[in-house]
């Protein structure tokens, strides 16, 4: 076991297992989640920590990795960027949002694909990628920067948006 | 009740809304914490709940004729009904707070904004199914809406709302929070309840066709919407009945249209389901087109409801003829022109709209989102964005847009869950209704270039 987690989050862990008295399996994603926001992607060494601490095989937290796009497998910037791809946010202007913040943090998308959808800075500060809706179709475009929440950010904003992250 | 509530400026409800579960939405004083909450008459609907016989209160879910608000439209009262008399099993509540539909945007609000509400009526789903223990399935895009669900489940267990002995009736429940993590399909029920067992959420194969029969850890399970179960409280508040009285015959109550798009003023109404028409949703909720804009087409119940374009006369059954203005927002009149009420998420398009641009991206969408488990879904979704891809890129052939409709004809009904229909449906209305603006979209000297053997080997190199 090669990953070292800190006593508080382990102490996090056990409690968040006890929510789940039928299955401990259950617990996979909500400790999924704390291991991503502790380490900021999930590296193999989590996968494996995980599976020893509920008792199952590895692959069996792995699956559940490569299946959810919420789940990141390589490092994110210092503060990642979700744009909103899907038809009300695209109506109102989300692919020049995303073109406008990639302008703004300097990076180049060139490279994404479905099994890579994200993309950094060339100085690590940011990273960003589509997600598919965000469910405030009504407020579009709309993004998030870590867990902070932007609605009818336009185009232009995206600058001004980014100096909130530094 | 009877006090007068205002609002936030610029957030005033329309007069045309009804508001039950959005009372207190940008509600000018109110927060999310239990104290506010209580002064405002918070869980003593709980408290005459757990009073009532269990038979009782799924009764009056019944009379409401309150159905699901996720989607499907399934009566509520009814699905509750499906656990199996003898069961000796224990018995799970999820409220499902993925909310994903493209063009869905209300639960959010009421997760932020007021999350007892829907507590209480978890608590009181629960008590009358008795249920012991229960999740609320809150996408993992909602991070703030965890931790208000958490504190407030907190607040509640410190209340005896929840936990042990609730309220010294000797009921125990408890309620936790389930992150999901950015996947469409845990939407659907049965993937949803596999993600909760820590699965990848590969909808079960139906029948059974209701969780209720067998669900989590194949227990008999009721999994509601987040706005069906916050309907609870008031239908026992008004009885079901008076409840019924809401809205048009089958289509009962209030409930939340999320309008988006090409309109001057979109956003969230709760309205008496049914008591609208499309056209007044537009004009009067919206405040009509932009300027100088046509009406080109709706999606009227998420992005998985069949389009419906400006100028279609829908002939119903029972003999009327209705413009699409004149569709009244409700579950029966939507199917019966042939699309779906759905989730209550109305996109509307201009004429300033490519359909062939709309399509297509909305086959990324299903493309990005098919589990992967059922062939037919798996690859034609993928191959109708491939399709629409090439068509919005103006590289394809005129035959290539009866090829999409041949893709997703190949899904529909053949796959376990309602995504091949939810990703078949969309691509079949745009083709049907707009084909030939589609077909405008592609290269007619392109047809040639693709069938020719000749020209195929040549351009391989091989001649």
């Amino acid at each position: 076991m090669a990953l070292e987690v800190p006593a508080a989050l382990e102490a996090k862990i056990d409690e968040v297992i006890t929510h789940y008295p039928v299955s401990k399996r259950s617990a996979v994603l909500p400790l999924l989640h704390l291991m991503q926001h502790e380490y900021r992607y999930i590296t193999d060494d989590a996968v494996n920590w995980v599976a020893a601490k509920l008792g199952l095989q590895p692959i069996q937290v792995l699956e559940v990795v490569t299946f959810y796009p919420g789940f990141r497998q390589s490092a994110p910037g210092k503060f990642h960027i979700r744009v909103c791809r899907t038809l009300s946010c695209a109506m109102a202007g989300s692919y020049e949002l995303m073109e406008s913040l990639c302008k703004a943090a300097d990076i180049d998308r060139s490279h994404v694909d479905h099994h890579h959808p994200i993309a950094v800075s060339a100085d690590g500060k940011y990273s960003i990628e589509f997600a598919e809706c965000l469910a405030s179709c009504g407020f579009g475009p709309v993004c998030m920067v870590e867990d902070d929440f932007h609605e009818s950010v336009k185009p232009e904003a995206a600058a001004e948006l980014l100096k909130q992250y530094q | 009740m009877s006090a007068a509530i205002t609002y936030k400026a610029g957030k005033q409800p329309h007069p045309r809304e009804h508001r039950l579960i959005f009372r207190n939405i940008d509600r000018e004083g109110f927060n999310p914490s239990i104290e506010c909450f209580v002064a405002n008459g918070g869980y003593e609907m709980l408290k005459k709940a757990v009073g009532m016989e269990r038979q009782a209160i799924i009764d009056e879910v019944k009379k409401s004729g309150l159905r699901g608000r996720g989607g499907a439209g399934f009566p509520t009262g009814v699905k509750w009904g499906f656990i199996p008399p003898t069961n000796t099993k224990p018995v799970y509540l999820i409220c499902n707070a993925d909310e994903s539909e493209p063009g869905t945007f209300k639960d959010r609000y009421i997760l932020h904004q007021d999350p007892h509400q829907l507590i209480e009526g978890m608590v009181i789903a629960c008590f009358a199914v008795k249920a012991t223990l229960a999740y609320i399935y809150v996408r993992e895009e909602f991070p703030e809406a965890a931790i208000i669900l958490e504190k407030a489940l907190a607040e509640a267990r410190a209340n005896n709302f929840l936990g042990k002995n609730i309220l010294g009736t000797g009921y125990d429940l408890d309620i936790f929070v389930h992150r999901g993590a950015g996947a469409y399909i845990c939407g659907e029920e049965t993937g949803l309840i596999e993600s909760l067992e820590g699965k990848r959420p590969y909808p079960r194969i139906k029948p059974p066709y209701f969780p209720a029969a067998l669900g989590l850890y194949m227990c008999p399970t009721i999994v509601n919407n987040v706005e069906s179960l916050c309907h609870v409280k008031h239908i026992l508040e008004m009885g079901g009945e008076e409840y019924a009285k809401l809205g048009t015959p089958n289509n009962t109550g209030t409930r939340i249209l999320c309008v988006s798009g090409d309109v001057q003023k979109p956003g969230y109404f709760e309205v008496q389901v049914g008591k609208v028409t499309m056209g007044e949703v537009i004009n009067d909720l919206c405040g009509g087109l932009k300027p100088g804009r046509k009406l080109k087409a709706i999606i009227p119940g998420g992005s998985s409801a069949k389009v419906l374009r400006a100028d279609e006369v829908f002939k119903l059954r029972d003999g009327r003829e209705l413009g699409i203005m004149d569709i009244p927002m409700d579950f029966d009149t939507m199917a019966a022109c042939g699309s779906m009420a759905g989730s209550g998420g109305v996109i509307i398009m201009d004429d300033s709209r490519s359909m062939t641009w709309v399509i297509n991206n909305l086959n990324n969408f299903y493309a990005h989102e098919s589990c992967g488990q059922c062939t037919p879904c798996r690859e034609g979704s993928l191959w109708m964005k491939k399709i629409s891809d090439r068509i919005v890129a103006g590289e394809a052939s005129p035959s290539d847009v009866a090829e999409l409709e041949r893709v997703a004809n190949n899904i529909e009904g053949k796959t376990i869950c309602a995504f091949g229909e939810a990703c078949s449906w969309p691509t079949q209305s745009f083709v049907k209704k707009f084909r030939e603006e589609m077909i405008g979209d592609t290269k007619p000297d392109l047809e040639q270039a693709v069938v020719n053997p000749e020209t195929m080997l040549a351009a391989a190199g091989l001649r």
